[in-house]
């Protein structure tokens, strides 16, 4: 049902007009603007459009507005993680992109959780996460060094 | 010269001079996630005496860079590179010849740094941008000027952070997120094969029907989606498949057209023999094909992710009936294709409802389901090889043959056309198969004739003209069935003459290249208690870089890769991490091919149409990877993109067969099939 709806996007205040069944992935992306959350397969699978709804990564394909309305989300452009940028950077831990946002996501949860985590704690993390170009021993090794 | 520059001899199609010391620098080839535009830019900057960030890149412009063709075939660092090589260094001699006249001094009195002038490290006042004329860019390349040697460079060869990666990591840099306040969002409901027929629609709102192709419009994404969700659309017509036919084996039953390469055949008898077999594959990018266009006062501009701007002009324009220069193609970054994909067909689709929508920018998003549904496959292989050897167990008479769908079926070649066009009013012929020669690499044919010496050779190729499904160019084309094949083979040759493997590699191997890259990594690779070894060679095209393989896997009911080395050479490296990263996407993809990916069929076409059904590798699949370059990086740069996939999927192949005591035949090497060749036990493996 059509509707007005209260969302917190990356520490700022919106008011949302749409339907309360549209997926959150639109709202960021179409409504919001905030193109970081990616479509992937929009079935849980690629977790390209993976955002942070209070801390927890959620599948903002999925997600519909009306059940994410009052929570706090945040998306990569929100992330506010230079170190974790910068050990991406560092390792030029990517090929395409596509899955990065993504993947980034997931990897502050993890990090807010689990400062330490060992090579398979951090790929138990990224399970959710496709990467097409095979980047996957750079990502690991990344987050290991954002991390450490 | 390179053909790249041959095709385009005008300096002014390559460079520009920009305001604040900047040089524009134009490549037909495109950003697909290699790298390449990095690479180009440090080739630029070498030449030129420019630091990077003075080099601002074009790339994949119609109207104003130059025409590459397609970025495929990791030909974009020899193509692009030595066109940009030799621009630049004709460039810099005709303006340091310039300066030195107006300053009145000898050429080589004059150093260069960010583009100025110096004379014994006192600014001259001159620069670039001060003595070069107009008439300059009008200039054709005449490939005298020299170019550096090798041991002067400063810039290529070393480490360069990749220039897109850090808006990618802040979240953009992507088709899909050009937006403008206004535009019409498509979605495409896909004629379901050739022949089919739209017969009725209901429940549609706003749509662009032209023949049998039917595009839903929204003012957003999201509501594209709901209408094509609603859209109730029948289709008569249909050809239907049997799924159960259609794999790697049904090529032998189907129509061919065959060739004979190399030798005649011996009388020789060949005593031994290996088959194997490549199901389908998906190109499985992660992100569907996307595109934009706008037509507005007859001209019509693209924006497209696909792999060569100019083809695409071309085919539009064939396709749309207008002239070439009534188009403009754009390439803006996508997801990674890993071949010819959907991206250029999304283009045409983008175009068709443009034009029928004068005016408006449309968009054009393929679902999850569109992508996996309609993008051309990679095809199906089945790959025998054989030979007679002599008393030492040498091979000395070899014969590979080969049942293969086409690898290119791209549009603007001579066989194939954008998907739309099967759905417009008259519609084009179905493609005539065809395939690259081999002197350009191949196609199924690609490393069909093995590296080493293996005596008389031939290939006898069955090129099925009419596959089930369209295929087209997928990262490596023949190569991993082909050097699966081959490697395979040699594993069981060895074992029959009871010799290691890669001593009996090395004894057919001249190339020291060769030699050494397999000798570092069998120097390198241990084996644990309990764990299969197998390696794999090859020389990409036997004219690209050399990479060699080994790895170490567990089997119980799966195949687990516990560590990968790879050894290249790739000669002069331009970017030496980023040469990294493509050899470790390319050990990753091709374990994933040979682990999980096959594509599954219905009736109606690829049933595949998710993640859970066309399984690809994961996170924690991932074993350590140590993969390193090697040999004389004075040599003339060799394209690095797919080297390392046909050794990879080889080299799994051999340790899986190691581990088992059996070899599994077919890929991918799944659980059903370690049961199967475990129960069936009486065929050893090497």
């Amino acid at each position: 049902m059509a509707g007005t709806w209260d969302l917190e996007v990356n520490g700022q205040a919106h008011v949302i007009q749409a339907e309360g069944s549209e997926p959150l992935l639109h709202v960021l992306r179409d409504h919001l603007g905030l193109k970081g959350a990616r479509y992937g397969c929009g079935l849980e699978q690629c977790g390209a459009c993976m955002v942070l709804v209070d801390g927890d990564p959620v599948h903002a394909c999925t997600r519909r507005l009306d059940s994410t309305a009052g929570h706090r989300v945040t998306t990569v452009e929100g992330l506010d993680a230079p170190g974790l940028l910068a050990a991406f950077l560092g390792e030029q831990a990517g090929q395409c992109g596509y899955c990065l946002s993504g993947i980034l996501v997931s990897v502050k949860a993890l990090l807010d959780r689990t400062p330490n985590p060992d090579r398979a704690t951090i790929a138990a993390a990224l399970a959710p996460h496709l990467c097409r170009c095979g980047v996957h021993a750079r990502i690991l090794r990344a987050v290991a060094k954002a991390a450490a | 010269m390179s053909q790249s520059l041959a095709r385009n001899p005008q300096l002014g199609q390559w460079i520009r001079f920009l305001e604040h010391d900047r040089v524009r620098i134009a490549t037909g080839k495109v950003e697909l996630g290699q790298g390449i535009v990095t690479a180009l830019a440090q080739i630029a900057a070498e030449e030129l005496d420019l630091d990077p960030d003075q080099v601002v890149m074009l790339s994949g412009s119609s109207d104003n860079g130059p025409d590459e063709l397609y970025t495929t075939s990791s030909l974009s660092i020899m193509d692009s590179g030595s066109a940009i090589r030799q621009v630049t260094a004709e460039m810099r001699a005709l303006l340091v010849e310039r300066a030195a006249r107006r300053l009145n001094c000898a050429p080589d009195d004059l150093g260069i740094e960010r583009g100025h002038f110096h004379i014994a490290g006192e600014s001259t006042g001159q620069s670039y941008w001060t003595v070069t004329e107009p008439g300059d860019l009008e200039r054709e390349a005449d490939g005298t000027a020299p170019v550096k040697p090798h041991a002067s460079y400063r810039i290529v060869g070393r480490p360069v952070p990749r220039r897109d990666l850090p808006v990618k990591l802040a979240g953009g840099g992507f088709i899909h997120d050009l937006d403008e306040p206004g535009m019409l969002h498509a979605r495409i409901l896909r004629q379901p094969g050739y022949s089919a027929r739209l017969a009725g629609i209901d429940g549609i709102g706003d749509h662009v029907r032209i023949g049998n192709f039917l595009a839903v419009l929204g003012d957003n994404p999201h509501a594209a989606e709901q209408a094509a969700k609603r859209a109730r659309v029948r289709w008569t017509g249909e050809r239907e498949l049997d799924p159960t036919r259609v794999d790697a084996y049904q090529l032998l039953d189907l129509p061919s057209r065959d060739h004979h390469i190399g030798a005649d055949f011996a009388d020789t008898a060949h005593d031994n023999e290996l088959t194997v077999s490549r199901p389908y594959i998906a190109h499985a990018s992660l992100g569907p094909s996307c595109a934009l266009a706008q037509y507005r006062d007859g001209h019509l501009t693209v924006w497209s992710h696909g792999q060569g701007m100019h083809p695409l002009r071309h085919s539009l324009a064939r396709a749309l009936d207008l002239a070439p220069e009534a188009i403009s193609t754009i390439h803006v970054d996508g997801a990674g294709c890993y071949g010819h994909n959907g991206a250029d067909d999304a283009a045409l689709d983008a175009a068709l409802v443009a034009m029928a929508r004068p005016g408006r920018r449309v968009r054009v998003a393929w679902s999850r389901e569109d992508e996996f549904g309609y993008e051309p496959l990679g095809t199906a292989m089945v790959v025998r090889v054989s030979a007679a050897v002599d008393s030492a167990g040498r091979p000395v008479d070899w014969t590979t043959r080969i049942w293969s769908g086409p690898h290119v079926n791209r549009p603007g070649t001579t066989s194939g056309h954008l998907l739309a066009r099967e759905a417009l009013p008259d519609p084009p012929p179905q493609p005539v198969p065809t395939d690259p020669p081999l002197s350009r690499g191949g196609g199924a044919t690609r490393n069909a004739i093995p590296l080493y010496n293996v005596g008389a050779h031939r290939i006898c190729w069955h090129l099925v003209a009419r596959t089930p499904v369209r295929t087209s160019a997928l990262r490596g084309l023949g190569a991993v069935p082909n050097v699966v094949a081959i490697e395979a083979f040699l594993d069981k040759l060895a074992a029959a003459a009871s010799l290691d493997p890669v001593e009996y590699r090395l004894a057919l191997l001249e190339d020291e290249r060769a030699r050494r890259v397999l000798r570092e990594v069998r120097d390198r690779a241990r084996r644990e208690p309990g764990q299969g070894l197998g390696f794999g060679f090859a020389r990409y095209k036997n004219m690209a870089a050399y990479a060699a393989v080994a790895a170490t896997v567990t089997v119980d009911e799966a195949v687990r890769v516990e560590k990968i080395w790879c050894a290249a050479d790739a000669g002069l490296v331009i970017n030496p991490d980023g040469a990294l990263n493509q050899l470790e996407g390319g050990i990753v993809q091709a374990m994933s091919w040979t682990l999980h990916e096959e594509v599954r069929f219905d009736a109606h076409g690829v049933a595949s149409l998710d993640w859970d059904s066309y399984p690809i590798l994961r996170f924690d699949e991932i074993p350590e990877i140590d993969a390193w370059l090697t040999g004389p990086r004075d040599q003339p740069a060799l394209g690095v993109g797919e080297c390392t996939v046909g050794p990879t999927a080889a080299a799994l192949c051999n340790a899986a067969a190691d581990a088992l005591g059996v070899r599994i035949l077919d890929m991918p090497l799944t659980r059903d099939r370690i049961v199967a060749a475990l129960l069936a036990g009486d065929d050893p493996a090497p």
